[in-house]
């Protein structure tokens, strides 16, 4: 049993990179490699219907999943009504319905 | 490019006559140090140094926890520069880097803000009588290590550098966030490629380590460590440095600020505690010493005079390395001989020949 001090070593909050498993974000990309395109203007956030109701924000999780932070991502894209807002606004045309459906699949449930 | 560039910020350090400012806190991290500093650049290489027992707190501590004022502040440094213009010295010696940066931001704000200086010296008077005059130099007294790392290097008895192998020891660099992140001119070498530790390493034989965190803080941070909730924090960023050093095997770790040793010490065993990890060569932790301590390593002095004795990380293995010749029983005794009291073993200090160990207490 290891000492309590009263306080933990805070995890730190930055992505690393050279740690990160890929695995997941890699099968996402292989499914849709117009992901890749992504220019990152959050036009899907801000037009987004479940956003406007909830903390949701489809650009940070796909972000996030694609640098291999998946904690919370399934639960985060649970909350997607699938209305599809988010594809008409889209500038580089991503089928972003299937994003939040494959990164789903891909990480299933436990995340 | 690296090796170089820090020659582009210099620095003019006095070269004797010097007033003296201790830290609040060193005497009682590692009372050896400052000791070690007057013996040394006072007593070996004969320069005069005066302290004024009337100096009090910079109010450094204070001052970065948001607790006093700056005009409070101001009015305080401004009573130091009034005790040093009445001893009759302009040579600011400080021991403290925290001290060193406040009293270069104070001359700075000063600087640019003039009124400020009028409403200062204004104060002063009003509450003590006194008047002052700027110092004509102010150095942290690792620069005045520094500006004499030659003289000392041909003083030398104990090279940084492995008995046993020839090889020079790998030294990691730590320097306090107050030198020069604040103002990089007043820093030999700058903020980026601060040179006054490494320059004393390469002068005493050693070799210095460029690693990827060697510029991030120690954790010390003051309402980092201060508030106790807090202290997560603190202890991962020496958690990140560690992690980031320990790669590169270094021998010890050399610093020049107040909190900068104390945090990289006393984390290694707290970490050490919590998940068992230790940083150093054979399963034990990395020693960390002030450059003072290491200054008076190499000049010969015994390390328990310097006050080794008070790190949490045992620096036997770097004395042995380095071979000097030291008294196991005698580091527990005071200066007096009496029995200070020995610490319990812990497991930063416990070879168990891996990296991974979690004591079951």
């Amino acid at each position: 049993m290891s000492v309590n001090f009263g306080y933990t070593i805070s995890l730190p909050r930055a992505v690393d990179l050279d740690r990160n498993d890929f695995s997941v974000a890699l099968r996402v990309l292989r499914r849709l490699p117009e992901l890749e395109s992504c220019i990152g203007c959050g036009g899907c956030t801000a037009t987004c219907t479940a956003g406007a109701f909830t903390e949701f924000n489809f650009r940070r999780v796909q972000t996030l999943v694609r640098r291999g932070e998946y904690g919370g991502a399934y639960r985060e894209m649970n909350k997607c009504m699938l209305c599809g807002k988010c594809r008409l606004v889209c500038p580089r045309g991503i089928n972003t319905r299937a994003v939040v459906m494959t990164i789903k699949r891909e990480l299933g449930t436990g995340y | 490019m690296k090796r170089t560039s820090w020659q582009e910020y210099q620095k003019k350090v006095a070269d004797d006559d010097y007033y003296y400012v201790r830290s609040c806190i060193r005497q009682n991290f590692f009372p050896g140090s400052e000791k070690a500093f007057l013996n040394i650049i006072g007593g070996d290489l004969g320069r005069s140094i005066y302290e004024n027992p009337e100096h009090t707190t910079c109010t450094g501590i204070g001052y970065h926890s948001d607790i006093v004022p700056m005009e409070t502040t101001m009015t305080v440094v401004a009573r130091q520069f009034a005790l040093l213009t009445e001893s009759g010295r302009e040579n600011l010696a400080v021991s403290c880097i925290t001290s060193f940066g406040l009293y270069t931001e104070m001359l700075e704000t000063w600087h640019e803000f003039p009124e400020t200086e009028e409403r200062t010296r204004r104060y002063l008077k009003e509450a003590t009588g006194r008047e002052f005059r700027k110092p004509k130099n102010v150095a942290h007294t690792s620069d005045i290590m520094f500006h004499h790392r030659e003289e000392i290097a041909r003083k030398v008895r104990h090279r940084l550098v492995n008995v046993k192998t020839g090889e020079p020891l790998r030294v990691v660099d730590h320097i306090g966030c107050h030198y020069a992140k604040l103002f990089p001119k007043v820093g030999i070498g700058g903020a980026e490629f601060p040179h006054v530790l490494a320059g004393m390493v390469e002068a005493w034989g050693g070799e210095v380590i460029d690693y990827p965190e060697r510029r991030h803080c120690c954790g010390f941070g003051f309402r980092n460590y201060l508030v106790k909730a807090n202290r997560g924090f603190s202890i991962a960023n020496t958690h990140k440095k560690l992690e980031s050093m320990a790669p590169f095997k270094p021998d010890f770790i050399i610093t020049n600020c107040p909190g900068c040793p104390m945090f990289l010490d006393r984390w290694q065993y707290t970490i050490a505690e919590m998940e068992g990890t230790t940083y150093g060569q054979d399963g034990v932790g990395i020693p960390a010493l002030t450059y003072e301590e290491v200054a008076g390593l190499v000049m010969g002095y015994d390390p328990w005079a310097l006050g080794l004795q008070m790190h949490q990380v045992n620096v036997e293995p770097l004395l042995d390395k380095m071979g000097v010749k030291y008294d196991p029983a005698a580091k527990y005794l005071g200066l007096n001989g009496k029995y200070i009291g020995k610490p319990a073993d812990t497991a930063v200090n416990i070879n168990c020949g891996t990296q991974q160990v979690i004591r079951n207490l």
